[in-house]
């Protein structure tokens, strides 16, 4: 009898979740690539972001890299040097950071929506990492996000999100050379009447191939091999040198 | 054809680096220097990181100066008991000064360091050399001038735990060679330079040594030391960036070579005006580096 039961039940169940599937497939969302390889010669990546909304509605991605802690330094001129004299670090800032959306962003996310999910620079959070002058925390917090913004991590303007005809839509994100290796999160945000209706996120891993990569773990993780290796190597190269020039 | 360093994490043209190699290596092979202390700014001037580059030239110069000293040895031209004591204070020197380098890093002040360091180095040497070799040219217009006294003795000599040297045919105090290899280790570190020319004139005029053994037993002592910055540098800075060390090297080697013949055809003298003229411009452009306003007040750097 449970033979004949079950393959029932299961219809009547996948038959009762159909209308909930639907409702939750209004948003579908995917990366061309969730790797980028960052390999000899790397100046940078695109990666196009697609998906298609079910009953319309307003798209806005966020983009975050890797979060580390940060220091921001200041630059001062004394005795006609410009050198560093103010610093001020802030916990958990994201490496790279970008906001797209099909329409300015205020148009269609309300405030308190952008400030939870930190859709816009105002509403990133940026905390000091050690006590700091509040006056400074301020300026160090807008340098932060400018000189980010200088070497193309951060996005200057939200970016374009296309819409190809009603329900399709794509855009793309746009990785520099000087991209941070990580996992990065796409938050791909469907936002309808002020609200948000369906959100997902997709998990892109930006890492170092290859030869250069292998060398770079090598220095980070065992350092005192390496670091012997590196003597080990100088040192064939300079003994090998004497016996090639020995008879010239 | 860019060839991506992984340490210094920029991307160069692997020519560019052979030639600044092999133009390195054949200074150092026609004035017998061993031109670690024109190496690292030039690095820093193409781009590469400075803490990265004074631990990179570091690397290359065991390379350099282990070529340069096994020439010397079959020549019978080291003196080992003072290149280890010399070695020995450097081991020390070199474990204070990549602390120090440590910590200046962590205060974001190491470029600053480094860059100030290298135009006062360079501002002295430069001018040194200008008006020893400008004193030299006039000198042999005037053959008859006063000669200087061979050996002087001064406070140092009163030192204790003296010890025999017998290759440099001396009787010193191991404070002296211990005390000069602490000092040269502490600059290798900071700067990423042998210190050949800090030494050289350091073992003829303060220890007294045989000019004939003087350039092996530096390059002797300078094996040692490099190799301790380097070590201790991958493994507290992680900032010895092997394939930029090693390409530096075949140029350096190859420039060596022709630079030592090349500098048996000419005048002293005048090679060592040029040379002067080159330090004093390679100071310059750091320090000018310094003033000028910088591009953004600000920098970002991510804390490990």
């Amino acid at each position: 009898m449970t033979r004949r039961v079950l393959p029932a039940l299961f219809a009547a169940l996948l038959l009762a979740a159909l209308p909930t599937a639907a409702r939750a497939q209004q948003l579908v969302a995917d990366l061309t690539s969730h790797l980028v390889a960052i390999t000899t010669g790397f100046t940078g990546a695109s990666v196009v972001l697609f998906g298609a909304v079910d009953g319309g509605g307003d798209i806005v991605v966020v983009v975050r890299g890797p979060e580390h802690e940060t220091v921001v330094r200041r630059k001062s001129r004394v005795a006609g040097i410009w050198l560093n004299t103010r610093s001020v670090a802030f916990a958990n800032v994201p490496s790279y950071y970008a906001v797209l959306a099909n329409k300015p962003v205020e148009d269609i996310v309300p405030a308190n929506l952008r400030q939870l999910h930190e859709i816009g620079f105002d509403n990133l959070k940026l905390n000091p990492a050690e006590k700091a002058k509040p006056g400074d925390v301020v300026s160090f917090r807008a340098a932060l996000i400018e000189e980010q913004q200088r070497s193309g991590l951060y996005n200057k303007q939200p970016g374009q999100v296309n819409f190809l005809g009603d329900r399709l839509f794509r855009a793309s994100l746009d990785f520099p050379a000087t991209v941070q290796t990580g996992t990065y999160l796409v938050q791909v945000f469907l936002v309808r009447k002020g609200d948000i209706v369906a959100a997902q996120t997709t998990p892109l891993i930006i890492s170092q191939t290859g030869l250069e990569a292998d060398i770079n773990d090598f220095a980070q993780n065992r350092s005192l091999l390496y670091g012997l290796v590196a003597v080990a190597m100088a040192a064939m190269a300079g003994w090998s040198a004497t016996f090639l020039f020995r008879n010239a | 054809m860019d060839v991506y360093l992984p340490i210094a994490a920029v991307t160069q043209d692997v020519f560019v680096l052979l030639a600044l190699g092999l133009c390195v290596g054949f200074l150092s092979g026609m004035f017998g220097v061993g031109g670690g202390f024109l190496l690292t700014p030039l690095l820093i001037f193409i781009g590469v990181p400075q803490p990265v580059a004074v631990a990179s030239s570091a690397n290359q110069l065991v390379g350099a100066s282990l070529s340069g000293v096994l020439t010397h040895w079959r020549r019978g031209n080291v003196d080992f008991k003072m290149g280890a004591v010399l070695s020995t204070g450097g081991f020390v020197g070199s474990a204070a000064g990549v602390a120090l380098f440590t910590l200046l890093r962590r205060l974001g002040q190491i470029d600053l360091v480094i860059s100030l360091s290298y135009v006062l180095l360079l501002g002295t040497l430069g001018t040194l050399m200008m008006i020893e070799s400008v004193g030299a040219i006039v000198r042999a217009r005037q053959p008859n001038a006063r000669r200087r006294r061979l050996h002087q003795h001064t406070w140092f000599h009163g030192l204790p735990f003296k010890v025999r040297f017998r290759r440099s045919k001396l009787y010193i105090s191991a404070l002296l060679p211990l005390g000069l290899g602490f000092g040269i280790g502490v600059l290798s570190a900071i700067l990423g330079i042998g210190g050949g020319f800090l030494i050289v004139p350091a073992m003829i005029y303060v220890l007294g040594m045989p000019t004939s053994v003087v350039p092996g037993t530096s390059l002797f002592q300078t094996v040692f030391i490099a190799a301790s910055v380097t070590v201790l540098q991958a493994l507290t800075n992680q900032t010895v960036d092997g394939v930029l060390a090693l390409i530096m090297l075949v140029g350096g080697v190859i420039g060596v070579q022709y630079g030592a013949r090349y500098g048996a055809k000419l005048r002293g003298e005048y090679l060592r005006v040029l040379l002067a003229l080159l330090i004093l411009a390679v100071g310059a452009k750091l320090l000018v580096d310094l003033t000028v306003p910088p591009d953004s007040l600000f920098s970002v750097v991510v804390r490990e």
